[in-house]
């Protein structure tokens, strides 16, 4: 059993509105210090024994569907978990 | 997983645990009766939500038989998910409002959200497709970073869900007032369409039939959230709630076009909603209202969590979910159905003869309670009432028109303030074209919608003034139905009925339940000097934060029908050369005027306009008849603000201005809210026709090419300006106070 | 000519965009569930408005691995006029039948009204009966509608003349105001505003019946010979 952490986010080049409005609210509420804010998606898959090749497969349904090579990048941790 | 420990039967009596659940001793009493034992857990349960105020009007239902509910038209009045109204060629409307107050108050976003889409299967339900949207909002005034968030974020929720599942929102209204600060207003009214022949009920009939479970799976969210609806808001509500239900419009869209599949087959005996009370409510009353009883299996339910108990699958409120009654041995048609949506239907129990509702879970009955207990058996409270000192000290009042020392600057102030300025920042973010069926969107008095296939539209509106009800709650309660019938009138259709959306304080507190009564009352009068019944509607008592009770606001959500789209009128003045005419007079009336408010820091007082239903329906008849015998360009009720808001309302966007000239005291001319009156254009060459059809009818001015407004009083200029001036301080307003620092 | 009108789950602009056919362009048509996997009888193909699977994930991101895009990716090869509005569009982005991507409108609100577009390009199948540089009214009713591409993408398709539509003045933050394009070949459209519902002055324009018409007059160009 594994279970995967994915992480997809705008990518650096693209401009983030959500992150920005969130800036600078907290710039309004006196966080003068949080320079920039980047907000994107976290998901948590779990894959059962069936997959041989985690990565393999966390790396193409990340391509294929989680995340928009256009306009984001993805990140990703596996952890082995233990059975229930 | 956790074990579950619940109280015992013992417990709950010696502890009065069901006091926490929100039944009373007297009802626990009366529940033990009925069983003839002590109920377990989940029996007081099913009671406290079935007895609860939300799901039982134990509190209104004496105030609620007062509204006249029948009518030529009337296939279906209160009782069913939604009421219907023939509106000919076979085909029929059918339409609700519902109050989703507390939950707003709470998760502004999702309560709104909710609230949304529990109506639209309300409508759904009866086997209408839904075809419209409209909202009732209530803030308090848009200056606490709290009030702005709740505004933004209800008109977010609304969004979010509406526009997913494509109904187009095409109308409403919104209004400030300090009352409802801490205890905002969100009133959601679905209009659907139906052929005769498809009309459903949520009945559970034959005995052996199979009870269905279809749509989302059950979770813990919203536990005792009709309970929860039925109390004040307190600081401790935060702690109490629960768990707040998020709406999922793309589930409620498979849903929707599943169901209206559904309503096709023939093995449908009966469907319902698993609104407020969830499950409880859908099987107590599909089996009471059949004469039937039902045992369902909870091992079946589908649960989205892992150990929930018989209270919290029965009490749960999680969304997007129905119940549905087949013919026995139909069940696999009825899965595939679904399944091609991508839903699950699962049975989870029969229809039996004993009129109980029995529980099974594990392999024991976890609850037996006699159906009607449930559904017909809750207590009916006649609450004391008593007519307030300060409806008294009002009513004393003598009629007093605020000091104006500038008209025109008076005008602006008026169009800037939140309640009278343009809602263009709110519904440019609602779809209110989708469907194509839009044919006058947001802004004008009432949307229509053309019905395709045929040569007619429907209007629809959604109306409240709730300064003149607070201040005399029968002549305010009869303005709100002549005011929402005015704007149907305007839009060129004839009112067919209405929905009420009453929201109050709290019903214990006698002053509270006068102003229900009496509002009651008064509505009742209009609906019928405006032939307009009662089809149904919601009631939302204890709308109050610590201690302090909203206005009374009891939403009139009407709908009328356009015999022919070429009858359909706006508000917007046409063409330059247009004669204006003004119908009804001004008099000195300004209790709970908005200019009464905007000079007297916030504060209303004094007597209410008055309102004489037979020159209402007069008027309204007349005008009627003059738009459907074309004489009429454009029409526009005035309400508040006074003539002089209405006058420039009718400019705007079009690029016209106009030149009129009033009599009177200045002030009263041009800002009072006396009732019954309008502001109408009609072409020159239809002078005499138009003053023959409606005799009140007096001309004032004429539409001109220039975009100015020029309004003279007693033949003195009182208010000269560019309609764009005024245009951009009304079109400014909200986006203005929303980026306002709080 | 015959049009395949795709329904997606969450589909909600299925009906307008049938009824603009079938109605006001006077053209066949039928709703296609996605799982369909042969669109051959079809001569043109639409992808519709709404929020297909809830626009969850991202707008258009599991609609677009539906059974139905192998068909539409076959019409588009084949040089059918596919055209994609709104939800159509991200779906058609998404897929890769078109350039770029589509982020939230730059104040993040849902934004619906009738916008002024400017014809760019009347040169392809789905504008030949507008003039170039004219101006249309158009509603628009969309979240994600910020068109975005990089640098490279958004000088080939300058270049290549694939911007049919912009915005006469900002809406979403759309980069060069863009919203319409088409692909390289110029039979793939896809555009955020929705022409399906400007086609009858009831309910206020009926400027998006040109560009069904263009469609349907391509197909005839080439399809009647020597009639």
């Amino acid at each position: 059993m594994y279970k995967v952490k994915v992480y997809v986010t705008l990518r650096e080049s693209v401009l983030d509105p959500q992150g920005k409005a969130v800036q600078q609210s907290l710039s309004s509420l006196g966080y003068n210090g949080v320079e920039d804010v980047r907000i994107g998606k976290y998901m948590e898959l779990q894959f059962d024994d069936t997959v041989t090749d985690v990565e393999g497969t966390v790396k193409e349904v990340c391509e294929k569907l989680l995340s928009n090579p256009v306009i984001e990048d993805y990140r990703y941790e596996i952890e082995e978990s233990a059975k229930q | 997983m956790s074990l579950t420990l619940e109280p015992n039967p013992q417990q709950i009596k010696e502890e009065k645990l069901y006091r926490t659940m929100g039944l009373t001793d007297e009802e626990f009493g009366k529940v033990e009766e009925i069983l003839g034992r002590l109920p377990n857990y989940a029996e007081t349960g099913l009671f406290s939500v079935m007895w609860s105020e939300h799901c039982s009007y134990k509190n209104s239902k004496p105030v609620l038989r007062k509204f006249p509910t029948e009518g030529e038209h009337v296939l279906q009045g209160p009782g069913e998910g939604a009421g219907i109204v023939d509106i000919g060629d076979g085909q029929a409307v059918v339409f609700k409002i519902e109050s989703h107050n507390h939950p707003s108050a709470i998760e502004p976003y999702q309560g709104a959200a909710t609230g949304v889409g529990g109506i639209i299967r309300d409508v759904f339900s009866m086997g209408a497709r839904p075809v419209a949207i409209l909202n009732s909002l209530r803030f308090g005034e848009l200056e606490t970073s709290r009030v702005k968030y709740l505004f933004e974020e209800v008109v977010a929720g609304i969004a979010g869900y509406g526009n997913c599942i494509g109904i187009p929102t095409v109308g409403g209204e919104i209004q400030f007032d300090p009352s409802y600060d801490g205890n905002p207003l969100v009133n959601a009214m679905c209009v659907g369409l139906i052929d005769h022949k498809d009309i459903q009920k949520g009945q559970a009939k034959g005995v052996g039939n199979t009870v269905m479970y279809v749509g989302a799976k059950t979770g813990r969210d919203g536990i005792h959230g009709a309970t929860f609806a039925s109390e004040e808001l307190s600081e401790s509500s935060e702690e109490k709630r629960p768990a707040v239900q998020v709406g999922d419009p793309f589930m409620e869209k498979l849903l929707l076009e599943a169901c209206l599949e559904l309503i096709h087959n023939d093995a449908l005996i009966g469907i319902q909603d698993m609104g407020a009370a969830g499950l409880t409510s859908s099987s107590a009353e599909m089996a009471s209202k059949s004469g039937s009883g039902m045992e369902m299996n909870l091992d079946l339910i589908p649960q989205r969590e892992t150990g929930m108990t018989p209270y919290e699958m029965m009490l749960s409120e999680s969304q997007e979910r129905m119940l549905i009654v087949v013919k026995k041995g139909r069940e696999k048609e009825i899965e595939d159905l679904f399944a091609k949506y991508g839903l699950e239907a699962a049975s989870v129990g029969v229809v039996t003869d004993d009129k109980m509702l029995r529980l099974l879970h594990k392999g024991e009955v976890a609850a037996e309670v006699p159906v009607d207990a449930l559904a017909e058996d809750a207590p009916v409270y006649h609450k004391p009432s008593a007519e307030p000192q300060y409806f008294r000290d009002f009513q004393a009042m003598e009629p007093k028109a605020p000091e104006v020392a500038d008209y025109k600057e008076t005008l602006v102030k008026l169009l800037q303030q939140p309640t009278i300025s343009s809602k263009e920042w709110v519904y440019d973010q609602y779809d209110y074209q989708v469907r194509t069926n839009t044919v006058v969107a947001p802004g004008s008095d009432a949307a229509v919608i053309r019905l395709r296939g045929t040569n007619k539209a429907l209007a629809m509106t959604t109306d409240c003034n709730s300064r003149y009800i607070y201040l005399d709650p029968k002549t305010g309660g009869k303005i709100a139905v002549a005011e929402a019938a005015r704007n149907i009138i305007c839009s060129g259709a004839r009112p067919l009925a209405i929905t009420d959306g009453l929201n109050y304080g709290s019903p214990e507190n006698p002053g509270v339940f006068w102003q229900l009564e009496e509002s009651a009352d008064g509505i009742s009068e209009a609906c019928l000097a405006l032939q307009s019944p009662v089809i149904g509607g919601n009631v939302s008592l204890y709308n109050e934060t610590n201690g302090t009770a909203i206005y009374p606001t009891p939403i009139i959500g009407m709908v009328g029908l356009i015999e022919d789209i070429a009858h359909i009128t706006t508000q917007a003045a046409k063409q330059a050369g247009d004669l204006v005419y003004v119908i009804g007079e001004a008099e000195n009336e300004f209790g709970g005027s908005e200019l009464q408010k905007m000079t007297n820091g916030g504060e209303i007082f004094g007597k209410s306009p008055a309102i004489d239903l037979t020159v209402e329906k007069a008027r309204q008849d007349a005008l009627l008849a003059a738009i459907q015998n074309g004489v009429v360009q454009s029409a526009h009720d005035i309400s508040e603000g006074g003539f002089a808001v209405a006058l420039v309302e009718k400019l705007f966007g079009t690029g016209l201005g106009a030149d009129v000239s009033l009599e009177g005291e200045a002030t009263v001319a041009l800002f009072a809210e006396t009732q019954s009156r309008f502001i109408v254009t009609v072409k020159a060459e239809n002078k005499e026709a138009f003053e023959a059809a409606v005799q009140d009818a007096k001309q004032i001015g004429e539409v001109t090419a220039e975009p100015v407004v020029s309004i003279q009083v007693n033949g003195e200029e009182v208010v000269q300006a560019p309609v764009n001036e005024l245009e951009d301080a009304w079109k400014g307003a909200i986006p203005c106070l929303l980026n306002s620092e709080a | 000519m015959k049009f395949a009108v795709i329904v997606f789950p969450g589909s909600n602009c299925d009906v307008d965009m049938y009824h603009a056919v079938k109605d006001e362009l006077g053209e066949q048509v039928d709703l296609v569930w996605h799982d369909v996997d042969n669109l051959d009888q079809y001569d043109g193909i639409l992808l519709p408005g709404g929020f297909s699977y809830g626009d969850y994930l991202r707008s258009g991101a599991i609609a677009h691995m539906s059974n139905v895009m192998a068909a539409v990716k076959k019409a588009a090869e084949a040089g059918k006029p596919v055209l994609g509005v709104c939800n159509g569009f991200q779906i058609l982005l998404e897929s890769g039948l078109l350039p770029g991507a589509m982020l939230r409108n730059k104040n993040l609100k849902f934004i619906c009204r009738t916008v002024e577009l400017t014809v760019e390009n009347n040169e392809t199948m789905f504008t030949s009966l507008y003039e170039k540089g004219e101006k249309i009214s158009i509603p628009v009713a969309h979240g994600e509608g910020n068109y975005y591409c990089d640098d490279e993408t958004l000088a080939k398709l300058k270049e290549n003349n694939q911007i049919a539509f912009t915005y006469a003045s900002d809406v979403n933050g759309s980069l060069s105001d863009i919203a319409g394009i088409t692909n390289e070949k110029g039979n793939v459209l896809g555009m955020m505003p929705h022409p399906e519902r400007a086609v009858d002055d009831l309910l206020g324009s009926a400027d998006g019946l040109k560009l069904f018409q263009s469609i349907v007059k391509h197909w005839r160009d080439s399809h009647v010979v020597n009639a």
